[in-house]
């Protein structure tokens, strides 16, 4: 852990501030501020385009920043602070960072050549360097937590998105991250394999895991989410408890979209 | 009530014609002395032809192995972000593919006269050695550069297809479990990316089997050329040539059953998809039995 950032970020898994992303000549963020406290859940809610998705990806460097501050557990992420400017770091030193962020996509990305077991112990075995055996049973109590033991076997192309969601779910909680990050993790799914995989997320709430959440699920959001953050046209318009987001909204931008999605 | 189907009278007609057709010119080969087939069969396995035989067989293989290995290095250049290594590639496919490979083959055949003497060492700079091209550019080393080098630029393409038919979430995927590069290349990129490299490859090296005949205008003693040199001194020639065509195709069905078995082995995750989905799933056993906190 870097120890020159003696900021209140101790206590924080997540700290944005003044974060901006170009896509080209669009800018996508436009200077996004968050803050995310170890053991909570933050759910980020707005409409396609809002650079929800985007935000999230900056936390584990899959997107670069271009103007802004990004810690991840007291590290800033994938950038060295020097002489007042941030300097990108080195791809092998990114991954270490990633290491420790769990991350769970749309559309699973399961490794289609793998078991559902290889694709869980692929990452600690020759990441972490965890020795095989140890890893094998530490995914088979991951498997029966997200209760597909007998699946360990299969291949991803046989199993439903819900169940493949889940599996992709165990994969990231195989390294043991501090931080999980979901992006719209029910958006691919049918609606009636959304719940079983928004169970293995409120499971992992309970168990204390910090995690940032983009999805559309207002209802999880409600019930599950230490905070909710509304995000429109590249900035958080409005953060809250979702007490406060959903039965005492501030803002219009928010007010329109929840009287629409609701 | 009874369902009679649709008579091809088509087909039927069209299936005789062409039976007799093959009948007539499997006749015409038996029956016409002048296929000499008693001189296919001694010259079948004359020590000449399968010394040509084993030539061939060996020029595919390394041919190939460099093409494989020429042609994997190209494509990572030319998806590289680097520019100066992209242009390289380019220009090597560039020049490779535009020009006839009998041509190049002539061309390494005849690179002594151009550089009588070959050096390795800095533009302007110290020299870390150098050997003298008649040498070292023998008919086999010619041979084996000209193969080699042109199947490296046809192999490229069929990588990089490979590599960019691979989901960019998958490099995402693993790159956010903390994979390194090369481990996400070679455990993640790769082995998906082989279910489109494999099919095109075996087909050329079907193609680099027949095309190592090319190298008979160098004098170089493969099948083709062994049996060239017997017909120009008993003059059968049409006896030889089956001979050597026999054995091209020999091998060519030995290949065709061997990508057979590699596309099914790099194609197994589908295959088992599609046997589960036809056997039933065991759902009993899955729905989150353990999570009933919901």
């Amino acid at each position: 852990m870097r120890s020159s950032h003696p900021s209140p970020a101790g206590a924080f898994a997540v700290v944005a501030r003044g974060v901006e992303k170009y896509f080209g000549h669009l800018q996508v963020l436009k200077g996004v501020n968050l803050t995310v406290e170890y053991g909570k859940v933050c759910c980020i809610l707005g409409p396609s385009g809002s650079g929800k998705s985007t935000f999230l990806r900056c936390m584990n460097h899959l997107e670069r920043l271009d103007k802004g501050f990004l810690e991840v557990g007291g590290e800033l992420v994938g950038y060295r602070e020097q002489g007042g400017k941030l300097y990108e770091m080195k791809k092998s030193e990114v991954a270490r960072q990633r290491a420790d962020i769990g991350m769970v996509f749309q559309n699973f990305n399961l490794f289609p050549h793998m078991t559902v077991l290889q694709n869980i112990i692929e990452a600690p075995v020759y990441v972490r360097r965890i020795d095989r055996k140890q890893a094998v049973e530490h995914a088979m109590d991951l498997l029966s937590k997200v209760g597909l033991t007998a699946k360990a076997d299969a291949y991803p192309r046989t199993l439903s998105g819900g169940q493949q969601q889940r599996v992709a779910i165990a994969r990231a909680l195989a390294m043991k991250p501090k931080l999980m990050l979901f992006d719209e993790p029910t958006s691919a799914l049918d609606p009636e394999l959304v719940g079983e995989v928004l169970n293995v997320m409120r499971g992992l709430a309970a168990e204390g895991m910090t995690m940032v959440v983009v999805t559309h699920e207002l209802g999880f959001a409600r019930e599950v989410c230490d905070k909710v953050v509304f995000m429109d046209g590249g900035v958080v318009v409005e953060e809250g408890s979702p007490d406060e987001l959903f039965n005492n909204t501030r803002t219009a931008r928010a007010k329109a979209f929840l009287g629409k999605v609701l | 009530m009874p369902v009679v189907p649709l008579r091809h009278r088509g087909r039927w007609i069209f299936a005789a014609l062409l039976t007799l057709l093959f009948a007539g010119l499997l006749t015409s080969m038996v029956t016409n002395p002048r296929f000499q087939w008693p001189v296919v069969y001694r010259y079948l396995f004359d020590s000449a032809i399968l010394d040509g035989l084993a030539m061939t067989i060996w020029l595919t293989v390394a041919a190939m192995a460099i093409g494989v290995v020429l042609g994997t290095v190209v494509a990572l250049m030319r998806i590289s972000k680097n520019p100066v290594l992209g242009a390289v590639a380019s220009g090597y496919l560039w020049a490779f593919r535009g020009t006839p490979l009998l041509v190049q083959l002539i061309f390494w055949y005849n690179l002594s006269a151009l550089y009588p003497k070959i050096t390795l060492g800095f533009p302007f700079g110290p020299s870390l050695g150098s050997f003298d091209a008649n040498t070292y550019i023998t008919v086999y080393v010619a041979a084996l550069l000209g193969l080699g080098l042109n199947e490296g630029a046809y192999m490229s393409e069929i990588v990089r297809s490979g590599l960019n038919s691979v989901p960019p979430g998958q490099r995402e995927a693993a790159e956010a479990l903390g994979m390194p590069g090369h481990r996400v290349m070679t455990r993640i990129i790769l082995p998906q990316a082989m279910r489109v490299i494999i099919p095109p490859t075996g087909n050329q090296l079907i193609g680099m089997l027949k095309t190592t005949s090319l190298v008979s205008v160098i004098a170089m003693q493969e099948l083709l050329y062994s049996a060239q040199l017997i017909y120009t001194v008993n003059f059968q020639t049409i006896p030889l040539l089956i001979v050597a065509s026999i054995w091209y195709l020999v091998l060519t069905t030995v290949l065709s059953i061997g990508q057979h078995f590699l596309e099914r082995h790099f194609g197994k995750s589908d295959r088992r998809a599609n046997a589960a989905g036809a056997g039933g799933e065991d759902e009993e056993k899955d729905e989150l039995a353990p999570m009933g906190n919901s």
